[in-house]
């Protein structure tokens, strides 16, 4: 076997060694990503845009840098893919949606120039559900996605471009962003490790946002080791959004080795009740007792308001998207209609034809609840209840130190399946909402297979700001285990 | 809770959303749908809950009254549909 053709088996730290000994160059690595783009992405569809051009002159760039002792971080000369709402200077960023299909940002996203100036080398943007509205990427006006683990299912979302481009691996690493389940839920359909931080821990500027209160940018790759390190380029505080955290961002790759003996595990007894695929549960339960072997506690805790979770969100999100959405009205930016009569039909037509369909379902949602009359008896209502639900786990980690349980009912669906019918597909992130509502960190890593063949991944909640400790959980996972290492074998 | 063709017309006009007639529909199938899931809430006993808006209930932070950002007019219009001498374009407003 060639260079070239192992390249796309290393980890972050594996490819920054190759770079940084001279075992290859960083445009030998970015070449070996950019013809697997080109060779699978036609059947994936898990790219937007492939900025080949660009990625080859950083390449140069960085190689040279490199040899000049300029750089040397762990990121320095890794590739990375983003997805395409993180606006990328001079690069168009479309969030999936007619709405921007000609956007070519005018600025970068803090994340993207966190890892442009850390060296990374960005070979795209992934696809996604329209504006992340979604959890199949079947939303995207740029096509569906297909996972590489059944071409005939969805990859999830809608963070699904950049699962599939992990699993495929089609890039050593991309960002994603969740918002009710984003990176965990396509994570898990994917075999792939994700984690959604804590609100506030990485900054939102220049992510197009949907819903405010709930939005988080997280990294998603192979391993947890590849998340750590990815996460210490991007986390911390930046002034430009105001909900960023001023707190003091640990070495998550420090802690790694950490022992987990002790470690007091909390399963909630919601999360196991009916709903929950049998074929799922079967793997959930097998790995607990693989953290039970190795000398964790497990305990049984109750969220008793989750079932109200997905009822909440589906008040709040709107809400926040329906405010957030009114900047796209055809004048400054985006989509414009053709002809316009007057001012109104400018942004009438203009929102109309730019939107998809669950986008304008959202946005009516929203602004129902926040008209006048309805605004106390959803908004305010759901915010209430939201506070319930965030209760439940501060009465959780009362008694145990992470809580674990499925990312998701089931494993990866059929493409259409669940298209026409949006409670259905709402339903799919049950596991996942209550968590984004409470704003602690989620995150997902493979645990195994089910029954029917398609990947498994375990939910994994830590309390507020606990990321290096949950990071350490999962990489000690990954050491006895290789769950994370299996690709399909068409894309090995 | 099921919302009228008519509710839905007047939340699209609020939302400058152009529904055509033959979607309205689809639409108020939809959202009456969604409503339904949300009503579930109102059952909840919420008496004295202080209503969330932050998960960490931080406060706004806040800076020094100054300018930070430098002019970038002719780079955020590119991105425009239509500008003329620095300024957006938009039908006639008054006439």
């Amino acid at each position: 076997m060639s260079k070239a053709d192992s390249i796309h088996t290393l980890s972050l730290k594996g490819i920054h060694d190759g770079v940084h000994s001279g075992a290859f160059s960083v445009m030998e690595v970015t070449d070996a990503y950019l013809d697997r783009i080109e060779r699978f992405n036609p059947e994936l569809n898990a790219y937007i845009t492939v900025t080949r051009d660009s990625a080859k002159a950083q390449a140069l760039e960085i190689d040279n840098r490199i040899r000049k002792g300029e750089l040397s971080g762990p990121m320095a000369g890794v590739p990375y893919a983003l997805k395409d709402l993180f606006c990328s200077e001079g690069v168009r960023t479309t969030c999936a949606s007619n709405m921007l299909s000609n956007f070519i940002s005018p600025y970068d996203a803090h994340v993207a120039a966190k890892l442009k100036a850390a060296g990374g080398v960005l070979l795209g943007k992934n696809n996604m559900d329209e504006f992340a509205m979604g959890s199949s990427n079947e939303t995207s006006a740029f096509g569906v996605v297909r996972n590489p683990w059944d071409t005939n299912k969805v990859p999830g979302g809608s963070s699904g471009g950049g699962a599939a481009t992990i699993a495929a691996r089609l890039a050593p690493m991309t960002l994603g962003t969740d918002t009710g389940g984003s990176i965990r839920q396509p994570a898990s359909f994917c075999n792939i490790t994700g984690i959604k931080p804590t609100y506030g821990r990485v900054s939102r500027y220049g992510m197009i946002a949907f819903a405010s209160s709930l939005d988080q940018c997280g990294p998603m790759a192979p391993s947890a080791e590849d998340c750590a390190i990815t996460l210490n380029v991007i986390a911390g505080l930046d002034v430009r959004d105001s909900t960023s955290v001023d707190r003091t961002v640990p070495d998550y790759t420090a802690t790694l080795n950490d022992s987990i003996e002790g470690l007091k595990i909390g399963l909630p007894k919601e999360f196991f009740a009916d709903g929950l695929d049998a074929q799922v549960g079967v793997v959930i339960e097998r790995a607990i007792k693989e953290f039970e072997a190795k000398g964790a506690i497990i305990k049984e805790v109750s969220l008793p308001n989750s079932h109200l979770a997905v009822p909440v969100y589906y008040v709040v999100a709107p809400a926040e998207c329906s405010s957030n959405l009114s900047r796209f009205d055809g004048v400054r930016f985006g989509h414009r209609c053709e002809d316009p009569k007057d001012l109104r039909d400018l942004y009438e037509r203009s929102r109309w034809e730019g939107f998809g369909d669950e986008v304008k379902r959202r946005i009516m949602i929203g602004t129902y609840a926040l008209s006048a009359g309805y605004y106390d008896a959803y908004y305010l209502k759901a915010q209430q209840v939201r506070r319930l639900i965030k209760q439940d786990f501060e009465s959780a980690f009362a008694d145990v130190d992470v809580i674990m349980g499925p990312s998701c009912p089931t494993t990866a669906f059929g493409l259409g399946e669940k298209k026409d019918d949006p409670i259905a597909m709402y339903l799919e992130d049950l596991y996942t909402i209550p968590v984004s509502l409470a704003g602690l960190p989620g995150m997902t890593f493979p645990v195994g297979f089910a029954a029917d063949g398609l990947p498994v991944g375990i939910q994994l909640v830590g309390n507020y700001f606990e990321e290096a400790r949950m990071l350490n959980i999962a990489h000690q996972y990954q050491q006895w285990t290789e769950w994370h290492t299996q690709v399909p074998t068409k894309f090995a | 809770m099921s919302i009228s063709a008519e509710e839905v017309k007047k939340v699209a006009h609020l939302a400058r959303l152009a529904v055509p007639e033959e979607q309205l529909e689809g639409y108020v199938r939809n959202l009456s749908n969604i409503l339904n899931l949300v009503d579930q809430l109102s059952a909840v006993d919420t008496t004295g809950v202080e209503p969330m808006a932050h998960p960490l209930d931080m406060m706004q932070r806040l800076r020094e009254d100054v300018v930070t950002e430098t002019n970038h007019r002719e780079k955020y219009q590119s991105v425009a549909p239509e500008v003329e001498n620095g300024l957006y374009l938009v039908p006639k407003v008054i006439e």
